[in-house]
């Protein structure tokens, strides 16, 4: 990735977004975006907010509504010498571009043997909690994590949105880049062009000694804050934010895992087949012997994402979480 | 039509007929072509080949596809266009290498660009648009040829394939082969469109229907299409009504779903016996050429006895060398698991 001096500036999540997009095409004249509404309107989010205006209509552009074909033009560009990133307008209406995405975008590195690279990002909102109707608050990261060939990613953080952003453009490898709607208005302090650990690091976002809270996306809020409710009632929690999906980072979520010895995943998607359940079970294969109690897991239901009126049931909670830790076994520590 | 079906030449008001040198060159391609399917089919016989789906009889769309397209231009085939890969320059060996079983793609796609088989239907139509897109960002003069068949044209990559080609104006020319059947179903199960052709009309492309088994036009309408689009007038359709003349693999059977009438119908009105008349009457192929031209194609049927009947054991590394450019921790362990599996087995021996 290109190092710009490092500025520091307050920045949402969105804005963030923007500005990696931005600084990725003033340095590489190769990346180009394109989807639904990102030209003129910069995207239902803004995400892509005047790159039009700044870059041109070759280089970010409206397409027709239709996800498979923008996928599949993404593939065609990367084959012949651009970087697309390609903006799915939400979660659930990726769908239509599930087979691209599967047979082509996972697999065209392999079957060709390595000759032929799609350096490609597909950017999703995900995820809920900002009371939408149906069909736009699905967490699909287990559809794109059980894919081989795909990175996927999800970050927490402004300066994480920004940072692997731009790892994910640069990337050789096409990266499903998963945006947590409900963190696009946070803000903070975000130092452009600083390093941040790539894709495929973990990092411990809160130190702790009695439990480690497993998250990603747009649960690590939950989990930071449920670790400062715990510490006011005198338990100490751990945070891992995974921040890649894939690749997983055993390393870090293992070793954080051995010096509590307890552990609970938190994520939003509904719990069955899930990237929850992955991670227990992979923890749980490494760390045996390190645990104190059986990995437990916080996450939605096994429901159709329910609607507004009804979906603070669906998204774990602070409560959930501390209820969840409160069950480690700890009478028997 | 340029040529009848006895080899005569008719006149296409707006269609130059191809110069004969033209003609010559597609014959011969036309009879390593038939050579090629007929090789393979036996090969397939013989187990050298899991499956093969051959383009008998479609033979002059196979080699027109190939023929109309310059140096820099991308062809992208499906499965039964192996011919048309091959025309390109793809050696027989490696684009056989698919249904061989070695790897899923065996040649450089880069190397004669042509993109890997597409076995999904219609999936590589949007790759196509996207290469042309891209080049033409670059202000490269590429022309994109995607193929598909009848059946393709009713999966939804082939109408949004079609609409972001028009929408952007990308270089590309659809040609569908309709040769009838999508395995067992027929045409008339597959679409209410008059024809093929006029699924462009819904998408402002262009759309042009010819006699699939006559080189001759084949050569005019797709040499026109692709000139069309190098010039910036945006992506074309072209329709070839041809004919499978065997089934759709070997592991399938016709006999259950058409009639050996219709398929002696239109035996008829093969492309090579109906391209060598036309030739032999306008003197254009003396014996001598035409006994070199089978020299060739058998030439070509020994290499490939020989590439496929040559036993290579596929490396267990390859399977985690290219999932991505470097493996995560997570392959490195499967990896050495499987490595770990050979040595013991290798100890055992």
């Amino acid at each position: 990735m290109t190092v710009t001096a490092p500025a520091h500036v307050k920045l949402t999540m969105a804005q963030a977004l923007n500005r990696a997009l931005r600084d990725a095409m003033a340095a590489d004249p190769t990346v180009v975006t394109f989807g639904e509404d990102v030209g003129a309107l910069g995207g239902v989010f803004r995400i892509t907010d005047g790159l039009t205006a700044e870059f041109g209509e070759d280089r970010c552009f409206d397409t027709p509504l239709a996800e498979s074909g923008i996928v599949g033009v993404a593939v065609g560009m990367a084959m012949n010498g651009m970087r697309p990133v390609v903006e799915m307008q939400f979660d659930a209406f990726a769908y239509p571009a599930f087979e691209q995405i599967v047979s082509h975008v996972a697999k065209m590195r392999n079957r060709t043997r390595g000759r032929v690279a799609l350096p490609m990002v597909i950017r999703i909102p995900y995820a809920g909690g900002i009371g939408g109707v149906e069909h736009h608050c699905d967490s699909s990261e287990a559809y794109y994590a059980h894919t081989p060939g795909l990175h996927v990613v999800a970050p927490a953080t402004p300066a994480d949105a920004y940072g692997l952003l731009r790892d994910a453009i640069a990337s050789p490898d096409p990266v499903i880049f998963l945006e947590p709607k409900k963190l696009y208005w946070s803000k903070e302090e975000v130092e452009l062009g600083a390093p941040v650990p790539g894709i495929g690091r973990a990092v411990v976002r809160r130190e702790g000694t009695d439990a480690t809270l497993i998250a990603y996306g747009p649960s690590v809020p939950v989990a930071l804050e449920a670790a400062e409710v715990a510490a006011q009632e005198g338990r100490s929690l751990q945070v891992v934010d995974l921040r890649s999906i894939v690749p997983f980072d055993d390393e870090t979520v293992c070793a954080a895992v051995r010096s509590t010895g307890r552990a609970v995943v938190v994520a939003e998607a509904a719990g069955f087949a899930s990237v929850s359940s992955e991670i227990v079970a992979r923890v749980t294969e490494r760390c045996f012997h390190a645990l104190a109690a059986p990995i437990r897991r916080v996450t939605g239901l096994d429901i159709p994402y329910p609607p507004p009126k009804l979906e603070h049931f669906q998204l774990p909670g602070v409560d959930r979480v501390l209820d969840a830790v409160d069950d480690l076994q700890w009478e028997d520590r | 039509m340029l040529v009848d079906p006895q080899g005569r030449g008719v006149d296409a008001p707006g269609y130059a007929a191809p110069e004969g040198a033209a003609l010559v060159r597609a014959f011969a391609a036309l009879v390593t072509a038939r050579r090629l399917n007929d090789q393979a089919y036996a090969l397939v016989r013989q187990g050298r080949l899991a499956v093969y789906p051959s383009s008998h009889g479609q033979e002059a769309c196979q080699v027109a596809a190939a023929q109309v397209l310059a140096d820099g231009d991308w062809l992208f085939p499906t499965y039964r266009d192996t011919v048309a890969a091959v025309g390109r320059g793809v050696d027989p060996v490696e684009a056989l290498s698919l249904l061989k079983g070695d790897w899923h793609c065996g040649y450089d796609p880069y190397e004669h660009h042509v993109a890997p088989h597409a076995t999904p239907l219609a999936t590589q139509l949007p790759h196509a648009v996207g290469v042309a897109h891209a080049a033409r960002l670059r202000g490269e003069p590429t022309v994109v040829l995607a193929m598909c068949g009848d059946g393709g044209t009713s999966e939804g990559d082939f109408h949004e394939a079609l609409n972001f080609a028009a929408v952007l104006r990308a270089p590309v020319v659809f040609f569908v082969q309709n040769n009838e059947y999508a395995i067992s179903v027929p045409l008339a199960r597959q679409t209410a469109a008059p024809s093929l052709a006029h699924k462009g009309i819904g998408y402002g492309v262009p759309g042009e229907r010819v006699d699939g088994n006559d080189a001759a036009a084949l050569l005019a309408v797709l040499g026109a299409a692709v000139e069309r689009a190098r010039a910036g007038e945006g992506p074309q359709l072209v329709e070839a009504h041809t004919y499978r003349m065997q089934a759709h693999t070997n592991a399938d059977d016709a006999t259950r779903y058409r009639r050996d009438d219709e398929v002696a119908a239109w035996a008829e009105r093969d492309p090579i016996t109906r391209l060598e008349a036309h030739l032999r009457e306008r003197a254009l192929l003396t014996d001598a050429r035409r006994a070199e031209i089978s020299e060739q194609a058998e030439r070509m049927a020994a290499h490939l006895r020989d590439g496929l009947n040559r036993d290579v054991e596929p490396d267990p590394a390859m399977l985690f060398d290219h999932v991505y450019a470097s493996p995560t921790p997570q392959l490195t362990e499967q990896a050495a698991l499987i490595a770990d599996e050979l040595d013991r087995e290798g100890a055992l021996r």
